[in-house]
Order: C-alpha cells, then structure tokens, then sequence
C-alpha cells in the first residue's frame, strides 16, 4: 500500500505518465519526475504560494497535494502558459510593468492571477490585491504585480491591443 | 527586445543608459526555464539532509548514526566529530576590516571559527550535528529521522543583555566571554556638551529580530572531477569568489582547481551574502563519495539556521537646545549576534558610521558591543545596520520635536545638512577606514518633495484635526536616511571582443533578481555604440574573472560601471590601434559607428567589431600594427576611493484603529536620490521591494524566542510575511544629484528602500496616539501594543 | 519536509472508507482538502500509518436543499460554495465566512467538512455552523449520529467525532429572509487566521431583538456561542446601552488562550470590540 503507484494524467496538454510513492507531493513529481521544473518550492506549508499550478482548471497549491491525487487530472503549469513563441498576456503584462525581479515567486503568481481573473474579470486595484495575496513575493513590494495583473485583465477582456511602448 | 540602436538619444546623451528597458532575464523567468539551483540535475546525484539540534543549547554526549546509515537508499552519514578529523573550520571573520579602519578605530574582536558541523557543543536550535546522504531527500529525511542524538543541556541564553551580564553562562567557553567584539567611536566632548544643553533625555530603543526571508531558501551542489581533482560548485549565493576561496582554503585544493557559480538565484538581500558551513560540506561529501552532492535547504531549516538580522538595544541620550538643534547624541548599544558572527564588525559599525545620518552633530559617543546568544547567527540584510540606526535616530527627532511643540519635519530642517554644505565631513570613519565625505546631495529638498507627495504637512495637519474630531487617529510620520553605497574593496570587469563582434562582460558581482543582464547590457551597449542584444553578461562564475567582490551593501552597480568604464577605455583604444591599422589611418580620425569602428566624416569607411577581433588573434596573419598584444580583452579591477553617499526621504500617512491596534497606511512617499539612474523602472522596483521589506519589519515580521531559545518563528504561518494585500500603493519622486567618485556618478539603491520605513511608521503611529501620549520605541509594533497604550495612558483632553 | 511513507488507500464509497478506517483502528486518517493536514504531514508532525483520501467518493459532494435545510456534502470545497448561488441565498453568513477563509487556491482544495473536522480554534466554518446552530451527520461502526454544532466543538482541534466515524453530510437550517447578519474579524493579514472574529445572526424589528445568534473564532479552544450576550439582546433590545452590555458579557464568557499574536487580554478585549461592531453591521442597511 507504500509502493509505488502508476500515475497517468494531463498536464499543459499533454499526457503524462510517472510512478512514485504514494508520499511523493505533486510539486515534487511535476519537478522531477515530469521534468517540469518551472514550478517552485518555497515553504511545502502552504503559505508562500510559489507551488501554484491549475488543478482541473483550479489554482491549487501543489505542496499540499500528493502527486497519486492527481491521477486522471489535468493540470497547467507555467510552461503551458504561453503558445509556443507566442506569451499570455499576463507573462506580457508581467514583463512590460516590471513584476518580476528574482522571478522565483512568479510561477505562482502567474497562475494565481490566472485563477483570480477567471472568477473576477474587471477587478478593481483592491480587489487585485486580495486576489493575490495568496502569494508572497519578496522583491517586488507588488506594487508592479499589480498593474501588471491590471493591465493583462484589460487585454483580456479584449478591450484594447497591447501596447508595447518601451520607455 | 524592442530597442534598435538607433532610438533617439535621453538626456544623457546616450542611447540605453537613463531608459526604462525591459528586462532580458524575463524571457526565461516567466516561461517557467529560469534554472535555480533546485533545478539542477547531475548524473547519479545524490541527496544531502542536515541533523539539526532540537536544543538551543547542550554538550553532545553522542550522535549515534549507526541506524541511519543502514536505512534504505544512504550512502554515507558523518557526524560532527568525525569531519572535525577531516576539515577544519570556517575562518573567523569573512568581512574583514582593512587596516586604516583598525588602526584608528577603538575594538576588541573574539571570533571564534565554526566548524562544518558542530561537535562539542550545539548552540542554536537548528545547528547541525550530523548530515546523510542519501538517493532522495525523502530517503536522506527517513535515515535523518533514525540519528540518535545525546545531548546535556545547558541553560540557553537568549538576550544581548543576559550574555554580556556576569557570570552567564558561555556559549564559546575558549573564549572566557559571550563578547564577540565591541568598539567605540565619537567626535567632540559629549560629556560637556550633554552637561551644556538646554534639554537633554535619554531613551531605550529595541529593532527587534526579523530576517531577510528570501522565497528561495539555500541550496548547494558539488561535484568533484577526479580525473582533474577539481570541484565544480553551485551555490544559491551572492559571494562565488568567496564560497571559491573558503572552499579551496578548507579543502586544501589551489583556487585553479575549485570553480564556484550561481544560477539563478531567487532573492539574496545579505543573507546569502557569506559563506555557510553547508558550502563547505557538500563540496567536501562529492569529493568523498566520487558523485555528485546536491542540498537544498527547506523553508523549516532555513528559519532555523541560516541567518537572521537587526536585534539591537540601543541606549541613547540627546542634547538640545530651545530651538531643538541636536547637540550631543550618545548611543550604546548591543548586538544580539546570535552563536556564531561570520561577518564580523561590519554591521554594528555600519549603525555607528551611520547613526547621525542628514544632520550636523557635532559632539557624538558611539559605543557598540556583539554579544554571542543561542539564536541563529546574526549577519547583513538589505540595510545592514542602518535600519536599527535610523530608526534610534528618527525617533529621537520625534521626541525632541515633541518636547519642545515643534513639527517633526521643521526640527529635521533645523538639524540637516544643507545642500550648499555638500561635500560634508561629519568627522568620523566609514567602515572602509576612510574620512566619510558625504559627496552631494540636497537633503532638505527631498524632505520637501516626499512631505509634498502625501499633500503635504499643513494640510495633513488640518485632516488630523478634523478626523479627531470624529474619534479617527490619522498621523504622519517621516524617516529619512542616508546611506554609504559603492564600498570597497574592489570590483572588476572583464571586457572582451567576441569573434562574433558581440561584447563578452564577465564580473565578479552576481544577480538575485536586481536585472544585471539588463543595466549592464545598457552601460556597455553605450559605451561601444552597439545594441544591448549585443553584450553577452556572464556574471555569477569564477571561471570568468579571477577575483570577486560579490553582490552586496548596495556596490554592484557603483563598482562594476566603474570597472566597466576603464576596462571600455582602454580595450577601446585598443580596438582603434587595430582598427587604425586596417583602415591605414590615424587612431585620431576614428569613432565607434554602426556596431564598429569607422573613419569621421567618411561613411563607409569602417570595419565591424567582429573585423577588429579577427584582426587581434595571434599567429600568422595577423592585423595588428607593431607594439600591440594579441587579444581583445581587458581586465579592469576598480578600487573606489571611498563610498558615495544616496539619501532618501520617506513619508507616511497612517490611520490607527486604537480599538483593535491595526494599522493601515493612507499614504507612503518615497523622494529618493540615487545619482545618475541607469534604470528607472528597475530602480523604482529597487525601492518598492526594500520598502516592503521595511514595512514587514516594523509591522509583521518577527523572530522570537522563548526563555529556553526555541524559536518560536518556525514557519511562514508564524513569520509574517507581507502579502500584496498588506503594501500600501508607493509614490516615488526623484532627485539626481550625480556621484562624483566615479564615472558614471550612479549611487548605490539596493538597500534604501529597507532601511527608512520602521521609523516612519513608529513616528506616524506615535504622531496618532499622540493624544495619549504614546511612545513607540521599539519594533515589531504589534496591534496588541497599540491598544495597550492607548488604555494605560490618559487621554491628552 | 517531506512527509513519512503511509499506506494509500482511495476508497470510492463511504461504505469502503469506514471498512479501511476499522481495519486500521485508529492509525489512518482521512485525507479531505489536505489543506491543514499535509502540511502537519509535510513537517512529520503527523505520521499517520495510512491515508484514507476521501476525494474519490463523489457521494460526499453535493448541494440540496430539504425543506428549511441545506445539506451539505462534507468533501463540498469551500471555493465552490462561495460561488453558487443557493448558498448566497439561503446561507449569506457562510459565503460572507469564506471570503475570509484562506485564499483562493487553498479554497480550490479546502472542504467544508475538512475545515468542521480539524476544529481549528480560529477558523471561521465552525465559527458558521455555531452561530446558525446546524448540525453534522456521522457514520461510523454504530451507525449513523446527529451532532449539533453547540455538542460538536469543545477543545482545540479537537470535536466529538469518534476516532473511526466520517461526516456524511454538514446540515445548516436556512437563514430566514429577513434576518441581519455580519462578521467581524481581526486577522494580522487578510486570509490569516482570526485572532478574533465575532459571527452575528439577528431576527429584529428595528431595536427590537427577537432572536440573536452570536458565535466566535479565534477566542478560546474551540468557537463557543455567546450565550450570555445573546441573552442580554433578546431581553433589552438593539439599543446602544444593550449593545454595550452585551459586549461586555461577551468579552467575559470567552476563555482566550495567550500566543504570539496576542495575549488573554487583549483577545478579551477585541471580542468585545468586535461583537459591538458586528452587531451595529448586521443592523445597517445592505449597501
């Protein structure tokens, strides 16, 4: 009932397939196992939010999961964020407003943004706020975070191009 | 990147220095293929997990392993006394003083080394006693799990006062004395000087124990090459050439044959700014096992021995006349340093050098002492000693603007130094041994601009009136700081022609997140008229360039432009001798044009970088003129005179809910001058990132301890740190006055931001209460603090 | 931290998961949202011998509504009761509960029969059910009990749930159209726990109080009914001497424990803070 245990599921797409312990957390088989190693560890609490991932459309600590719970699921990481060469608009919003530094949060953060504006489209700057909050960055001060996440909210609604002005 | 080499020039007269570009390090970082030293994968690597003392302080009896080492998937397990055979100890002070500063400075140092893993005595909880290694983490935490530890405790002592009093118990016992170090330092006659003043008071401020709290916690790999007895180490750090150093030293192995790098790192901020006991020990476990070595340090572990900061006691007296003119300030203070000191006096002299910060003092006594305690060592973090000096310093403003019914900023007016008096020698040493000059600056004007930009302060006074009318404490409070940047000892560049004709630049500085690839692609795409696209930064490696500073106290950009500039020079009038030799013309009639080097008022007339490079190869064939050495690369190591001085002015509005003690800031400005600005938008994320961190001091975070020297801090469920929800929205304005020490006349950003926030949050939450009287004189200020304060005093009416 | 080996075990019915729960008498634990216990599991303060993960057993999620009674499955997540509409409706305290339960992603996984369960004494579901009085509904090798909330809770992290029962089914009564209802909480950040929250349900008439429900978070072991205050409502009214006063009887019914985020006292204090202002915001108008 320890042993290894098979495990198939979708992730950014594609199938996968891995074998580990039923110990083994999500984050680390996604890293390790899946080779996927965008997604970062900073606590394996469940407080920093730098384990993020999509769980069956879901943001997700992925820490907090063992990765046999993910059998049959579909999860999205960072690395299914962009289309091919082509980014999201919140990795575009992220890198024109200057809301990485270290870029060791931003994994997370880009996947609980992701989550946060699928369930509030048009947030106002408190509520962007809030709605990151379950991520903790520690270069930044979020004060670009947020504009950037602002800013990608207003592409994706589809209110305006993107302006990639440079200066 | 979306910048061509011909956009149109910024004041500065150049292209890219001065912009707002995007960053390169983007492209991988938010696509999820950044490569921290998590990510590194070697062949057959194994796993190392720490043993960790569960007691703050005890003999070791014994470490029993004999179990751990037969659990599944172990390879190897050592204890503390079995390596004390093996390798020696850390050396005792990594940052070391230099000569002009000891020699002029009263001290005494007792540092004792720290061994790779401890074997008489632990003394912290979460020291090492014991490492295994293993085929996983999770198999080296099992075997981990099975180590029995004997260990006879001791009673902990958990205070600086309590190590310092006599007959506490000794965390080093060779060292007869809990003392790790003590000087003093002053100007003028204090003594006089306090006895003549009008007013005087004295006054205890505590900056209590937080800790840089980076989201990567550490993490060290090895591997050793037996076939060329070298070692290859990766460490999350800010130091390679150090970690190169320590380990070469320690391991017995010529500096040649130990390369260091780092990856990408996912913040710094001091705290990986030294060398650890755990860089020496997994590079010393791939040695022995003949496989690579990899440890990467968890969140439980990194609260509980990497490094914590601030923990001082300051004990200070101020002098003043009627028109609250300072005129004699004496401060002494202790360190709580914890069990170990890698770094030395750099600190708590860092609080001395910059306690009387904007403003003329002319008679001042400094006495500071580092007093050992069984806590996580005590080292640098973004500040590095000012934030604990500052906040003293501010407060005292406060209260002597309070006692004499003056406003706070018009007594900062009266005290400043004003621009006019710049360059100011305030008559005392940095820690580089020299005179500080603070070089330029207008100190007064950007108090001016930050109390501007939060609307300034008769109108803020009205609304205070008003909301008391209404039972709301609004208040304002002010921190203003300067700041020593750009320190020594050196910093250098290597700078080579590529034979692709891109611009090769290696540096001993490393980045955790401040955008290096970018501002330095900027600086030197200008200095060769070439695009940023066109500079190769290579930074974070030994293999680049023979010796390092490192990444820290706020120096890179300072010191590396510098560096830069010189090496640009010189292999600029290189390239023009071969260019020259090419073109058959004078060096004199040439410029840099169109990513090469052509002839003045002849277009077309010129040769590609590339062409230059091809031409400077040795052997046959050859382009260069007689009398110049093969090669396009220059190596330039930049020694600056002494730092060069940035300030800031920050400015807070705050409401204070005195029923329940929270606190919520209205406003927060931050008038800032860092000279000449490379990068505005990087250096605005700079201050914003500093500024929260500052803001989690005063506020959230803390590390405390129990009588018994648990932490009490031992996960991110008790260290609080700030969330999006909990930062304020940041005005920054800007003042530039130019560093004239070094070329490009930049001043250091990297800590400011840190550094001013507790003590205008203290002076703005105090400015609130004031009808209660309340002082707030020692961080964190807890709600539970407020509302105490406000019940245990009268109300002023 | 990586957590200890376990026995794994992903049952598909109820029926199954008490069979494994009894075979491993007291050594397994459930595994729900995982979002309080992986973590104790990940720093192996929790070495249980075997996971029972009840995320296979789709019987255990649903929504209905009986009558005056929302049923509630236990492995329901919290993130999809903040959004569905019947929950809105008829249980406004409980969506008003979970905007200050965590964050988002730990709401995607958080259950509310997880969060009942572990009986945290700050958290804010328990807090829920005491205050609209609801009940839980266990199954476990007697068969099949009924718990009120006010029996449920009594010592931190602690109810009376037997070693080898499940919750089957969290039951709230509806709140009735008319009534008023508020939360006050203080946390140190957004999504922390309370270090003290106050839960207000009223059915009044103006400053006449017909009935008042009044429970806590973060005061004591466990959430308790402030009966005391209650009382003093129903009896005086909603006027501002009756407020005080039930207050004051709040603040001195909680048994409040000292930690780093406050002391007795001050916990004492803000219950009292908060109860006046959960009261006075239940009372005014919806904006």
């Amino acid at each position: 009932m320890s042993e290894v245990r098979e495990i198939r599921l979708t992730v950014n797409g594609k199938s996968y397939q891995g074998r580990c312990e039923p110990r083994k957390l999500l984050v680390d088989f996604v890293r390790e196992d899946l080779g996927l190693t965008g997604t970062h560890i900073g606590c394996e609490h469940g407080i920093c939010g730098a384990c993020t991932i999509l769980f069956n459309g879901e943001a997700a600590r992925s820490c907090l999961m063992f990765a046999v719970q993910a059998e049959g699921a579909e999860l999205l990481t960072v690395e299914g964020l962009a289309k091919g060469d082509e980014w999201h608009p919140l990795q575009q919003a992220f890198h024109e407003h200057h809301a990485l530094q270290c870029g060791y949060c931003t994994p997370g953060m880009l996947i609980a943004a992701l989550d946060f504006l699928a369930t509030n489209p048009s947030p106002t700057e408190d509520e962007i706020r809030e709605g990151i909050s379950s991520v903790l960055c520690r270069c930044t001060g979020y004060v670009n975070i947020v504009k950037a996440v602002a800013a990608a909210a207003e592409v994706m609604r589809g209110a305006r191009q993107p302006n990639l002005a440079n200066d | 990147m979306r910048v061509s080499p011909t956009s149109p020039m910024t004041e500065h007269g150049m292209p890219y220095i001065g912009r707002s570009l995007l960053r390169r390090e983007d492209r991988r970082l938010l696509t999820g293929r950044g490569q921290f030293i998590a990510d590194l994968e070697l062949p057959r690597m194994l796993h190392a997990a720490f043993i960790r003392s569960p007691l703050a302080h005890a003999h070791i009896r014994s470490v029993d392993l004999s179990q751990a080492a037969a659990a599944p998937g172990v390879a190897m397990t050592l204890s503390g006394v079995e390596l004390a055979r093996l390798l020696p100890p850390l050396p005792d002070t990594q940052l070391s003083l230099p000569s002009k500063w000891t020699s002029r400075v009263e001290h005494e140092f007792h540092n004792p080394q720290q061994p790779g893993l401890a074997h008489d005595k632990v003394r912290h909880v979460g020291e090492a006693v014991a490492v295994v290694v293993a085929d996983s983490r999770y198999a080296a935490e099992d075997a981990a799990e099975l180590v029995r530890l004997d260990l006879d405790p001791l009673p902990a002592v958990v205070s600086g006062e309590a190590a310092l009093a006599a007959n506490a118990p000794l965390i080093h016992d060779h060292l007869k004395t809990n003392l790790f170090g003590a000087f003093s330092m002053g100007k003028g006659n204090v003594t006089a000087a306090m006895a003549g003043a009008p007013h005087k008071f004295q006054r205890r401020f505590y900056h209590h124990r937080y800790a840089a709290m980076p989201m990567e916690c550490r993490g060290v790999a090895a591997i050793h090459d037996s076939r060329t007895d070298s070692i290859t180490i990766w460490s999350a750090t800010q130091v390679v050439h150090w970690v190169r150093r320590e380990v070469a030293t320690i391991l017995g192995m010529p500096e040649a044959r130990v390369r260091c790098l780092a990856l990408d790192v996912g913040g710094g901020f001091g705290l990986k700014g030294h060398v650890y006991p755990e860089d020496l020990v997994i590079p010393f476990l791939a040695r022995r096992l003949g496989r690579p070595v990899s440890w990467i340090e968890d969140r439980h572990e990194h609260l509980q021995c990497s490094a914590h900061s601030r923990d001082q006691l300051h004990e200070v007296e101020v002098g003043f006349d009627d028109d609250g003119k300072i005129l004699a300030l004496r401060d002494n203070f202790i360190l709580d340093c914890g069990a170990w000191n890698p770094i030395g006096g750099g600190v708590p002299y860092n609080t001395a050098a910059h306690l009387t910060g904007p403003y003329k003092i002319d008679h001042l006594a400094v006495s500071a002492r580092t007093a050992a305690t069984n806590k996580v060592p005590n080292t640098a973090y973004r500040g590095a000693g000012r934030p604990e000096a500052v906040f003293a310093m501010e407060r005292i403003t406060d209260l002597v603007a309070g006692s004499l019914g003056l406003e706070p900023a018009e007594v900062r007016r009266r005290n400043m130094i004003r621009a006019e008096e710049m360059p100011y020698r305030p008559g005392i040493l940095y820690r580089d041994g020299e005179e500080i000059v603070y070089d330029s600056g207008d100190y007064p004007g950007a108090l001016q601009k930050a109390l501007d930009a939060i609307g300034g302060v008769g109108v803020f006074r009205r609304r205070q009136h008003e909301a008391r009318q209404d039972g709301r404490h609004l208040g304002l409070g002010i921190g203003f700081y300067v700041e020593g940047t750009g320190v020594g000892p050196f910093e250098g560049a290597t700078v080579r022609i590529d034979g692709s004709g891109k611009i090769y630049v290696s540096s001993g500085a490393s980045s955790q997140g401040q955008g290096m690839e970018t501002i330095f692609a900027q600086i030197v795409a200008d200095a060769w008229q070439v695009a940023p696209d066109d500079v190769i930064i290579s930074f974070a490696d030994t293999a680049g360039i023979a010796s390092g500073s490192g990444t820290f106290a706020s120096r890179s950009t300072v010191n590396v432009s510098a560096a830069l500039h010189h090496a640009n020079e010189r292999l600029r009038q290189k390239a023009f001798a071969i260019a020259a030799n090419l073109l058959e013309c004078a060096a004199a009639d040439l410029e840099l044009r169109d990513g090469g080097i052509g002839i003045v008022g002849v277009p077309g007339a010129g040769v590609s970088l590339a062409r230059v490079a091809h031409a400077a190869r040795p052997g046959w064939d050859h382009a260069r003129p007689q009398g110049i050495d093969a090669g396009l690369e220059e190596t330039y190591y930049w020694e600056p005179p002494t730092v060069t001085w940035s300030y800031a002015a920050h400015a807070a509005i705050v409401e204070v809910d005195r029923e329940v003690g929270s606190v919520k800031i209205d406003k927060y400005a931050i008038a800032h001058d860092c000279g000449l600005v490379v990068n505005p938008l990087l250096v605005e994320g700079q201050i914003a990132g500093g500024t929260a961190q500052g803001l989690g001091g005063v506020l959230l975070e803390n590390i405390a301890y129990d009588a018994d020297g648990q932490l009490l801090a031992g996960s991110l469920a008790d260290y609080l740190v700030p969330t999006a929800g909990d930062m304020p929205e940041m005005v920054m304005v800007h003042q530039h006055t130019p560093s004239p020490l070094n070329p490009l006349g930049v001043k250091g950003v990297g800590e400011g931001g840190a550094v001013a926030p507790p003590a205008a949050i203290a002076n703005a939450i105090a400015d609130a209460l004031a009808p209660f009287g309340a002082e707030f004189n020692a961080t964190p200020i807890k709600p539970e603090q407020i509302v105490t304060a406000v019940h245990s005093a009268p109300p002023a009416t | 931290m990586k957590p200890a080996k376990f026995e794994y075990h992903a049952p598909t019915s109820v029926g199954e998961a008490l069979a494994i729960l009894e075979r491993y008498d007291g050594e397994a634990r459930l595994l729900a949202g995982g979002q309080s216990l992986v973590p104790m599991m990940n720093f192996r303060l929790a070495q249980p011998r075997a996971i029972v993960d009840l995320n296979r057993i789709p019987e255990l999620a649903f929504i209905e509504e009986e009558g005056e009674v929302v049923r509630i499955g236990p492995m329901t997540r919290q993130r999809r009761l903040e959004f569905e509409p019947r929950i809105a409706a008829k249980l406004p305290l409980l969506r008003e509960a979970l905007r200050w339960v965590g964050h988002l992603p730990t709401r995607s996984r958080g259950t509310i029969g997880g969060s009942i369960a572990h009986a945290d004494p700050s958290a804010e579901i328990p807090m829920v059910l005491q205050t609209v009085e609801g009940e839980i509904v266990a199954r476990g090798p007697q068969g099949e009990r009924r718990i009120p909330a006010r029996d449920l809770f009594h010592a931190a992290l602690t109810t009376s749930l037997a070693p080898l029962e499940i919750i089957t089914e969290v039951r709230f009564p509806a709140m009735p159209p008319q009534s008023a209802h508020a939360i006050e909480e203080f946390a140190r950040r957004k999504g922390d726990f309370a270090i003290a929250a106050v839960a207000v349900m009223l059915t009044h008439d103006g400053e006449r109080c017909a009935k008042a429900r009044l429970a806590t978070a973060g005061v004591g072991p466990a959430s308790i009914r402030l009966s005391d205050a209650e009382a003093v409502l129903e009896q005086h009214g909603l006027g501002e001497a009756a407020i005080a006063e039930a207050a004051d009887k709040a603040a001195a019914q909680v048994d409040p424990v000292s930690d780093l985020n406050g002391s007795v006292e001050y916990r004492r204090h803000l219950t009292g803070v908060l109860t006046r202002r959960a009261i006075l915001k239940a009372m005014a108008p919806a904006t």
